[in-house]
């Protein structure tokens, strides 16, 4: 096992702010010559990313998360703005002058060259001594789990054998931050829920800023300190995991992470930080706002499925104050460990809501069943209109 | 009988490419082989008498035009790689979506004939032509400047009328390296020469393997460019063996000649595919 001179550690969130960033973006933004047309690919970006930090760019394709990767590893220069290193400005330099180091889509090994060399590739290219690279490299194969692969060739190996020897030939180099592109995505789904653990491993035991872009909103939410939901070229939002899943900021990010209900509605009455939205004499939701929420504005409401307790046949009774909506089941899936129901609603909206089947060996409803969806107040969500 | 007729099928399947080269390929051979080893003349007719003779009297007449063939066959498939490897790299890497486009331009003129277009290289390479007579009247070069009739005319000729069967072998393995791999150098510090000699130029090996294997064999075996575009003195061996079977009607020579050059070029084939043999190639490379 290496222990690397980085002496970094995860730090926590908010450090980027503070300290030396790893990566900072200052006013960037791209653009791609189409046809004669400029078309944005990434549009203004401020970004800081801290040293240590396992950091996800998010988004689907064609949201400028790739386009701002490259730009970090120098294969794409920014149309305006800066991009700087450890706080030095790397603006227009090379990518074999940038100190980061990238694990490609789909891995592109050398062919030629065998696990040892493919691994020593960039060492060699830095004059480090014969020796030093034989027990560096040795030392990283053992890390990514590949020690006695040295002589196979990349078309000899499993895909999940050629990612590790594309993880180790970047991380050998001892990178400022290591760049990931997709590298899960050749992978089925077993091997992929294995590679993300041992990524994350990985990621702790060498301490070196991971900068991971995916559209798999499931990958960002598990491995990541903090997550970017890019969507057409602009960060919709930055924040942990729960606060991305809990708190969307923007209805994109709602849609994109994970399932979600949003219902429209204008605000009837303030109280205490809640405002109440109601859509018959017993359809409301009650939503905690902020306080340049006035009585008549429109709000945006969102709430995750599984926060949301169904019942059959008659309303329930509510003390808490919470938000009740009446409607009737369309449709029942089972899921195994928990059954999702459609439900129209009152408030116009279809909602989705999981049930967990963990005590209810029956289903809470049947299609065309009239039911009530309640929820506390504090599930309730305003999202950015 | 299903069975039976199962383990037939591949023999079935195999019948007419067979056929194929039993009739226009070991036939032929072994006429060949008995031609070469007759004794006789043309108006008296050949026999059939083990005449090994033939080979080293062919060997003793010719070997200079044979060796003068190999050097310029050797020289030319230099030539041809210098030239094509730019070429075929610029396409497969800058040609974008006119790749095809760039490729068929590049082909265009073979589909006029191979003897017109060498005679039409005599025509501007004349002594008083297009080329050499303003450079002369300008007082460049001397009124006795000549290009036709020396070596460099015929290699010259030989270079331009096997250029597609170098670059298009080397194209092939350029256009199939992926842009990520050259990236994935570029990343690990390699600078663009690095990245060409460390990874682009071992990966288009094997395609510059095929293009020699392509171009050298039909490029010291011609007979035409030396013809049009030579003399006496760049006699190839292709003309010799061309003058003995149509000129001199001599066949026994002609066809002792033609093992001859057969057995040179496979034994120089194969000591070049020994020292750079496909799978070596990837070796050679790593180092």
């Amino acid at each position: 096992m290496t222990t690397p001179q980085h002496s970094a550690v995860a730090g926590p969130p908010g450090s980027a702010a503070t300290g030396q960033s790893a990566i900072r973006f200052a006013g960037v933004h791209k653009n791609y010559l189409s046809h004669g047309d400029t078309v944005p690919a990434v549009k203004r970006m401020d970004l800081a990313i801290a040293q240590g930090e396992f950091f996800s760019l998010l988004g689907p394709s064609g949201c400028g998360k790739t386009t701002t990767m490259r730009m970090i590893a120098g294969f794409e220069e920014p149309s305006g703005g800066k991009v700087y290193l450890d706080g030095k400005d790397v603006t227009g330099v090379a990518p074999n002058k940038r100190d980061v180091n990238m694990v490609f889509q789909s891995y592109a090994l050398f062919p030629h060259l065998n696990t040892y060399q493919n691994v020593a590739f960039g060492l060699e290219r830095k004059k480090v001594s014969k020796a030093e690279i034989k027990k560096r490299v040795g030392e990283m194969l053992e890390i990514v789990s590949l020690t006695g692969m040295e002589k196979r060739a990349p078309k000899e190996m499993s895909g999940g054998q050629q990612q590790r020897v594309a993880l180790a030939r970047a991380l050998v180099n001892h990178p400022r931050a290591l760049l990931l592109d997709e590298p899960l995505g050749a992978l089925d789904l077993k091997l992929r829920q294995q590679m993300q653990i041992e990524l994350k491993r990985i990621q702790r035991e060498v301490g070196i800023t991971f900068v991971y872009v995916t559209h798999d909103q499931g990958e960002a939410l598990t491995m990541s300190d903090r997550i970017a939901v890019m969507n057409a070229g602009v960060i919709e939002q930055l924040g942990s995991p729960r606060e991305i899943y809990e708190r969307p900021a923007t209805r994109f990010v709602a849609g994109f992470i994970g399932t979600s209900n949003i219902v429209e509605g204008h605000v009837e009455r303030t109280e205490n930080g809640l405002a109440l939205v109601s859509y018959t004499a017993q359809d409301r939701v009650v939503v905690p706002v902020g306080s340049a929420v006035r009585v008549g504005d429109k709000v945006e409401v969102s709430i995750r499925p599984e926060k949301i307790d169904m019942h059959r046949g008659v309303p329930p009774v509510t003390s808490t104050g919470g938000s009740v909506l009446s409607g009737v089941v369309n449709e029942v899936v089972y899921h195994g460990t928990s059954t999702n129901y459609t439900v129209a609603t009152a408030a116009g909206a279809d909602f989705t809501v999981f049930d967990q089947n963990a005590s209810n060996a029956e289903d809470l409803a049947d299609r065309g069943d009239r039911v009530y969806l309640t929820w506390a107040p504090q599930h309730s969500y305003m999202i950015g209109v | 009988m299903d069975r039976v007729k199962r383990q037939l099928a591949p023999y079935f399947l195999v019948l007419p490419g067979g056929l194929w080269l039993l009739l226009f390929f070991a036939i032929p051979m072994i006429a060949m082989l008995s031609l070469s080893l007759q004794q006789g003349d043309i108006v008296n007719g050949y026999q059939f008498t083990f005449h090994w003779q033939n080979y080293t009297d062919a060997i003793d007449s010719y070997h200079t035009q044979l060796i003068r063939s190999l050097i310029y066959g050797a020289v030319a498939t230099i030539f041809l790689i210098v030239l094509a490897f730019p070429v075929a790299y610029w396409i497969a890497f800058y040609g974008g979506k006119r790749k095809s486009t760039y490729l068929f331009l590049l082909l265009l003129p073979f589909f006029v004939s191979f003897v017109l277009r060498t005679i039409s290289w005599r025509q501007i390479l004349t002594d008083d032509g297009p080329v050499l007579k303003p450079l002369k009247e300008i007082g460049l070069l001397s009124d006795s400047y000549h290009i036709l009739g020396t070596p460099a005319a015929v290699i010259g000729g030989l270079v331009y009328n096997f250029l597609p069967f170098m670059v298009l072998p080397i194209y092939v393995a350029l256009e199939r390296i992926d842009p990520r791999v050259v990236e994935a150098a570029r990343d690990l510090y390699a600078n663009p020469a690095t990245a060409f000699r460390k990874v682009i130029l071992p990966l288009a090996l094997p395609g510059v393997f095929a293009g020699v294997l392509m171009s050298f064999v039909p490029v010291s075996s011609d007979y035409v460019n030396s013809e049009v575009l030579g003399s006496s003195s760049t006699t190839m061996i292709g003309q010799v063996i061309q003058a003995q079977y149509l000129v001199n009607s001599d066949y026994p020579t002609a066809s002792a000649l033609s093992f001859i050059l057969m057995a040179v070029l496979l034994v120089g084939i194969f000591a070049y595919a020994r020292a750079l043999g496909t799978e070596d190639v990837m070796k050679v490379a790593a180092r």
